[in-house]
Order: C-alpha cells, then structure tokens, then sequence
C-alpha cells in the first residue's frame, strides 16, 4: 500500500432522516482505492454498498440524507465538501457509474445515439477549449466508444431505441456512454445482477478487458460473491452500514475473518460442487433506527461475547486482510480463536 | 408422476394487419419426472422454462402435444374442471411480494386454498393454518399481519405453505430464491430439501441458478430456444456436460473462489428471437463448434448413457475433443 490512494473514503457517516426517526444508513466506513485496482464491495439487501457508492458521486439526495461525518477523498479532494458545480465537472470526465438495470438508465423516446452524443458534449464544457469536439466530432467519438464495448453495426445502433437492444446490449451502451468521458474511477452497481449468465460473463470480460485499455480502477458493487472473485482483486465486505473485512480476495475466500463473513461464504451453494450441506445465517438485519451498541452483527454471531457491546475497529490480520471483530483483536488471537 | 410429451406452447402475437406473428416458446420437449423427484430446468431468459412450468399446471394452454399427471390426461382440462389438479399440483413464484394479496392477512393468505377446497372452517381452519406455518418455520405470531410487514423471505415461507396446504404431490417451483439474499437463499434451500424428503413432495424446479440446482435437484434439463438440448443425473451433466450450450452455461457462472475455473471460451452474443428460430440447431449461431449438417438439420433426442440425453450431432466428437 505505497501507492498513494485514487479514492479514500474515511470514518464516513450517512443518516436519513426519515419520519419514523434518524435511520443511521452508514456507520463509519473506511476503504482505500489504489490506482489500476479492482475493488468488489459486497453485502446482503439494505448493508449500505449502493448508499456509499453514490455517495463518492454525490448523488444521494440531502435532505432526507445527512452526512454525519468523514471524508470521500478523491485525488485528495474531499468529494463531500467541494461543492455541486464541482461534482459536476468530476461526473462523468473523472468518475463514472453504472447501473443495475440498463433499462432505467437510458431514455425511451430517444435513440442510442442521440444520448450518447449529448453526454459526450457535455464533458466538452470542463475539457481545455482547443480540445472541444463538435457535433459531428462527437458523433464519430459515440461510435468509436460503441465498437470498443463490441456492440455490433455501431454505426446502425447509434439510430436504435433502447427497446431494440437486448439487457446485454444496453448494458455495453450505458458502459459506452460511463467511459466516453474517459474517466480514471469506473463505479459499477451490480452491472449484471439483471443479466443472464452468460451475457454477465461477457459483460465481466468486457470490464476487465476495458481496464486495461482505459486505465481505469473500478469499484464493482455486488451481492453475488462470485461476481466479485471474478473481477476484482480486493474485496470490502459490508454488513448494516459498516465495512465488517476488507481483504484481498485469495485471502477473502481463504480465511474469511469475520463471521459475518464466514456465514456468507457458507451460505452460497458451490456451481463447481456436488451437493454439500448450506447454512443461511440465523435472524435478520438490526433494526438501524435504533442499532445495537457495539458490533452490530451480534445478535446473529455464533462468537458473540461481552466485549462485542463495544464497537470494534478493524484490526490488521495479515496480508493487508483487515477485520472488524474483537476476534481478532490481540489477545484473542493469540488464545487461538477465529 | 408428471409426463410431457412432445409439448409445444405457440402464442399469438400478431398485431392487426402485419401478418402472423407466432412466439414459439416450447417446441416439442418430453420430459418425465417420477414421483419424489427433484428435477431441474435450466435456461437463459427466453429458453421457454417458466412457460413449461406453467403449461404443465394448466396455467397457459398448449399447442401441441401432451401433459399427464398421475397418469391423467389434463391437457385440455377446462378452467372449470381444474379444481382437482389444483389440489395436486401447486406453485410457488419467482417474486413472493407480487404473489400474495396486500389486502389479506397471512391467515386469509394460507387458508384460500383450504377454504376453496375443504370444510374448515373458524377454529379447525386457524389450527391448520398454524400447523403449516409451523413447518415452513413461522409462529403464530405472524397469522394476523400483512405481506408488507414480513421480509422477502419470510413471504416466501409463507407462499410455500399455501402451496402445500392441500397436500399436493407436485410442487412446481419457479425461480422461488432469486428474489432473495444469499443467508435467506440458503435457509429456504435447506428448508425445501427437507420439505422435499419429509413430505416426500415431486419438484418441478426451473431456476437460471446453476449452483442452487446442484443443490436441489437429482436431475437437471437445459433448455435452449424452446427445446430440452441436455438432460440427466444432475451429477453426471455437471460434471461431464456434453452439449455446448450445456458446457457454455457452466462455464459462465462465476465460482465463488480465489481462481476461477478454466473454462470453455464465452458464448457471443445474444439469445436469438423465438419469433424466429434459427434452422437446423437452433444453438448454431452461437455455437462454436456449429458445421454445415447444424444449420440444416435439427439434431435428433438421443440417449448418450441410459440416463443422458442430449440433442447434438456432434456431442460424442466434442466430449473426445
């Protein structure tokens, strides 16, 4: 960890406010990305990954949200406080998003080309005005981005709807259309959660492959464990608004730390296996309007003892593999329990 | 137990004045699943899955070809005359919140089927109703609340115990984990495979999951275009895939491991339209093994061992290659 981080989010608070009381969405979490890497960010329904994601971008809405505390450093610039006009220049030109459902996030009444043009000459505003394209330029520019995600006739797409393209499709225009801006941090939201598995298969190839050609680091936000061993390098597991590991994944699915995590992995029936026993993970969420004092995954945890009423840090393992449960701390470990 | 033969599901979709359109959903597939089985059918988005899941209860009707339960010929059962096969054949759904009524209560939600079909009443009713939340793992507690107050899962359990309610001997289950979180996925897996060997219940299990077919079922079939291409001991079609599509879906899923599995190479492109199949295979616009005999004749259903089928011209060759 020499490199100094492309992104950092530290000690980062989220809560809405909600009519049924202060809904405390994200408690405290802390990751670093390094250039050129891949981190996958995991977790169960309702544990935060989609709310921090948007939050690099600044596209949760305040209010009902409220910032609490932290930073989102990206190149050093706090995301948080630089203000709207410049989240506007960083979208898009230095980090993109992807979406779950490519259907969503493109327009109905309007062709392929027609929305890729318009993003691209938005970008042209906070690009050096010698390096402005034109109309025309852009046009050329939208077709040379939909046949470097391999979409077929690129030229013939530019004059298609959204309905006339498949889920996959879709999904290489919207990525297309992230990248057109050439930024250096690609967010993507469960990209292939709608897809099927082969499409999701190419739809992984592609971001890899484009990781490599445009240089770029990806944050890849899944609930498939899968998905993430298949593209990242890094994995954050999150557990009701909290970062519970963070780990390389050789490591992640070796000596999964926490138990959070463990249940996780145990959870997930094997595609490479024959038939083995499943356990799900006794309980549900905590209820956080008014979460548990200490580790909140104690109500659920076979380990819990008493020193789970006090919140955990996360404590370094090895090989960087860092793990928020008293378990690991010090004395624990060397009694040998984990 | 539950006999396709030769079935085919064609829907008509042609709009007024731009001639005959025809989805051809299922193309004559047979399939047999005997009693106390668990079989699977897999297949991407548009294979035609859910179609034969809900043709073989009646719920869309058939084209050609037909569906016997028990040995009872019910492919032209008329809706009014159904109320029999209900009682035998039950189905669980892909999204739990869209399946159970937000008006009615979880009591009102499990005794519909009871009330349509037996004599309890007041007491006897709420007792039973209690009895099978019981064993799909609810209390009592939740007979009086509504679906928007229970989790994904939790409605799900309860969609499961409608489904059993009248004792069916089949249980065709539709994608009944996809909607849910991985902890939630497993405790309804584990929950099915011990419902499925206590109440010694017939699964009929269509999911685009392959690790969660492993899981489940004995026997797996793939679907591809409207067509069954493989079938067999769940086991020996993991293991030993001998059709493309087969070896080309496995190879997709992403193994939750550290290294991935060096599989075949990633199939190109999109699933084709069944307005409009491809002739011959249907698979030979993605296949990357396809010849000239595959665009031009469709591959004859043959036995490979006694219990795997497969339906390819060349599936000896590529299992040598």
């Amino acid at each position: 960890m020499t490199d100094q981080p492309l992104l950092s989010v530290r000690d980062f608070r989220l809560e809405f406010d909600t009519f049924d009381g202060v809904y405390r969405a994200i408690d405290g979490v802390n990751f670093d990305l390094i250039p050129g890497e891949s981190l996958g960010i995991v977790g169960e329904t309702g544990c935060g990954k989609s709310v921090t994601a948007k939050s690099i971008l600044g596209l949760v809405p305040t209010p009902p949200a409220r910032v609490v505390s932290g930073q989102i450093l990206y190149n050093g610039e706090d995301l948080l406080t630089v203000g709207e006009e410049r989240l506007r220049a960083l979208r898009g030109v230095e980090i993109a998003m992807i979406f779950q459902d490519p259907m969503t996030y493109l327009n109905p009444v309007f062709t392929i080309g027609q929305q890729l043009v318009d993003v691209i000459l938005a970008h042209q505003r906070w690009r050096p005005s010698e390096q402005r394209l034109n109309r025309a330029q852009a046009r050329d520019h939208a077709i040379d981005m939909l046949s470097r995600v391999h979409l077929p006739n690129p030229e013939r797409q530019l004059d298609a709807y959204p309905h006339q393209l498949s889920g996959g499709m879709r999904q290489r225009v919207l990525i297309a259309q992230a990248l057109s801006g050439n930024p250096r941090l690609l967010i993507a939201d469960e990209p292939t959660t709608a897809l099927d598995v082969t499409i999701q298969a190419q739809i992984l190839d592609l971001i890899a492959e484009l990781m490599g050609e445009f240089d770029l680091s990806v944050i890849l936000i899944s609930h498939d464990l899968g998905v993430v061993a298949s593209l990242c390098q890094r994995v954050v597991v999150m557990y009701a608004g909290q970062v519970v590991e963070d780990a390389s994944v050789t490591r992640l699915f070796s000596e999964p730390g926490h138990p959070y995590t463990q249940g996780l992995l145990k959870a997930v029936p094997h595609p490479g296996r024959a038939a083995s026993t499943l356990s799900g993970i006794p309980g549900t969420l905590p209820n956080l309007y008014d979460p548990p004092a200490g580790c909140r995954f104690q109500s659920r945890c076979a380990h819990a003892m008493p020193m789970c009423t006090t919140v955990p840090p996360l404590y370094a393992v090895a090989d960087g593999q860092r793990v928020a449960c008293h378990l690991h701390a010090p004395e624990a470990s060397r009694a040998g329990v984990a | 137990m539950l006999e396709l033969r030769n079935l085919s599901v064609h829907f008509d979709v042609s709009k007024r004045g731009k001639g005959k359109t025809i989805v051809r959903a299922v193309n004559g597939i047979n399939l047999n699943i005997g009693r106390g089985e668990a079989v699977a059918l897999v297949g991407e988005s548009g294979s035609g899955k859910s179609t034969v899941g809900k043709a073989a209860l009646r719920l869309v009707d058939t084209t050609d070809g037909h569906i016997l339960l028990d040995g009872v010929d019910i492919t032209h059962l008329e809706r009014g005359r159904q109320m029999p096969l209900r009682r035998k054949a039950q189905m669980v759904f892909q999204d739990p919140h869209s399946a159970l009524n937000p008006r009615m209560n979880i009591l009102r939600s499990v005794a519909e089927p009871l009330i349509l079909h037996t004599a309890l009443r007041g007491q006897a009713l709420t007792r039973r109703v209690i009895e099978l939340l019981e064993i799909v793992g609810l209390q009592a507690q939740f007979l009086y609340r509504y679906q928007h107050e229970l989790s994904g899962g939790q409605k799900q359990r309860v969609c499961i115990a409608r489904a059993i309610a009248l004792n069916p001997d089949l249980l065709v289950l539709d994608e009944p984990t996809s909607a849910l979180d991985v902890s939630v996925q497993a405790q309804i897996l584990e929950f099915l495979k011990t419902l499925q060997s206590d109440l010694g219940l017939t699964f009929l299990f269509i999911s685009h999951n392959l690790a969660v077919v492993r899981y489940l079922c004995s026997r797996v079939a793939v679907m591809y275009l409207g067509r069954i291409v493989e079938e067999g001991a769940t086991e020996t079609v993991f293991t030993t895939p001998k059709h493309p599509y087969t070896q080309a879906l496995l190879s997709a899923v992403p193994w939750p491991e550290a290294t991935q599995p060096k599989g075949h190479a990633p199939l190109v492109g999109d699933i084709p339209s069944p307005v409009n199949p491809p002739s011959g295979c249907s698979f030979h616009t993605r296949c990357p093994f396809a010849r000239e005999r595959c665009r031009a004749e469709a591959p004859t259903w043959r036995a490979l061992a006694p219990d795997h089928l497969v339906a390819c011209h060349f599936a000896e060759d590529l299992a040598a290659s």
